[in-house]
């Protein structure tokens, strides 16, 4: 038959209070056995608490080719940022 | 692309490299540097998997069972090295299955070391103090290489394989400091391992043709002969706690260079075995490409399985 076992993206999250981060990618034939093939291969010396496994068909990355018309427009709004706006030095808690 | 706008992008992508910026998977990269690291790092990857091989002959016989549970737990780390490489190398576009071609076809190489047998107990002690150490040496400087997958895939292995060297030296260590026939197989794994771990860390820099582009690429840090000397200097003093005998007559302390002079290597054992003429490149490869073709009708039905589950799961929910 030879069909072969699909790529899924592993997320875990370190311990509570932190946010899943991506760990890295394997192979399974769905997404329980996904799960417990990022259990073996992931965290194997308690690097996890909770694991989230995405097939990688479905994400849907920028292009890095598009960097510029995506990205480049925030470097110019410095006004967003608390620093671009002058107070005398007198005043606190702000 | 223009011959002029594809040099321009050569330029930037360069530039970037000397700026210690990383490079992901989506980014422009050279044909070039795309073919290298795709060589690297699956050679990388099919020497953890094949390396799991000489150890995993020792696990039903390892002495003990505090043993036992190290060594299945370092050869368990090797099979997931292997899947953390292999995955960071599928990022550069070749799949998983043209990946295990190239290694079940010999077109891949791996590393050589793992076609020595592992004849005694002690090899498991030699393997993890000497072919281990060599491997951190070699790895340490590949946390900070200049593609994004394999420096993180990298990161995690080094953390890993620390633990893998310090349970060999210790089971070196029981054995120098036990009856005078244990001490004797200690000796013997040290005579035996020497001088492939020496090789392990590649041809000397005259001989390696990929070196100048790798330091530029930062897929190598420093050359095999700087790495080589560093892994003598640091091995020699472990030898003299164990009471061992390194196996090199010209082995010798240098004042002037703060480094130890060693014997020549014999690089045409190293060049036949690489070549396919060890003493176990033909066991290892029918190991491994057995493993893979008997184990077709569960990757098979694994698929199958899933593939019903998810028709029902459609069908119930219709």
């Amino acid at each position: 038959m030879e069909k072969n076992w699909p790529l899924w993206e592993i997320f875990v999250r370190s311990k509570n209070g932190l946010e899943h981060r991506h760990f890295g990618s394997l192979h399974a034939a769905d997404a329980e056995m996904a799960l417990e093939n990022a259990r073996d291969v992931y965290t194997r010396r308690s690097e996890g608490v909770s694991i989230w496994v995405v097939e990688s068909k479905d994400i849907t990355a920028s292009n890095p080719e598009n960097n510029g018309e995506l990205f480049e427009p925030a470097h110019d709004k410095v006004y967003r940022h608390p620093t671009f706006y002058t107070l005398p030095d007198e005043i606190k808690h702000m | 692309m223009s011959e002029a706008q594809l040099k321009n992008l050569e330029e930037i992508f360069e530039q970037r490299i000397a700026n210690d910026e990383k490079i992901e998977p989506k980014d422009w990269m050279p044909e070039k540097y795309r073919k290298t690291h795709i060589r690297q790092i699956s050679q990388h990857a099919h020497s953890e998997i094949v390396g799991m091989l000489p150890e995993g002959n020792w696990i039903t016989r390892a002495p003990s069972l505090r043993r036992k549970v190290a060594l299945l737990a370092k050869v368990q780390d090797e099979a997931g090295h292997g899947l953390y490489l292999y995955s960071a190398c599928e990022t550069l576009g070749i799949s998983r299955e043209e990946l295990y071609e190239q290694l079940h076809s010999g077109k891949a190489k791996y590393s050589s070391i793992f076609n020595y047998p592992t004849v005694s107990w002690a090899d498991m002690g030699a393997v993890g103090w000497l072919v281990d150490g060599a491997a951190i040496i070699n790895q340490v400087p590949l946390c900070n290489t200049s593609y994004g997958p394999y420096a993180r895939a990298m990161i995690r292995v080094c953390k890993e394989e620390s633990f893998h060297q310090r349970q060999g030296f210790e089971i070196m260590m029981k054995l120098c400091n036990g009856a005078p026939e244990q001490k004797e197989m200690a000796q013997d794994a040290l005579n035996r391992w020497w001088w492939p771990s020496l090789m392990m860390l590649g041809p000397t820099d005259a001989e390696s043709v990929h070196t100048e582009q790798s330091m530029k690429w930062k897929l190598k840090r420093k050359t095999n002969d700087e790495l080589r000397q560093q892994f003598i200097d640091q091995t020699v003093p472990q030898a003299d706690i164990l009471g061992l005998t390194i196996p090199d007559p010209d082995l010798k302390w240098n004042e002037e260079t703060g480094h130890y002079d060693f014997g020549e290597i014999d690089w045409d054992e190293f060049w036949q075995v690489v070549k396919g003429h060890g003493p176990c490149n033909k066991e290892r490869m029918n190991a491994r490409v057995g493993a893979w073709e008997e184990g077709t009708w569960v990757r098979d039905a694994a698929m199958s399985y899933a593939e019903k589950k998810k028709v029902r799961k459609i069908s119930k929910a219709v």
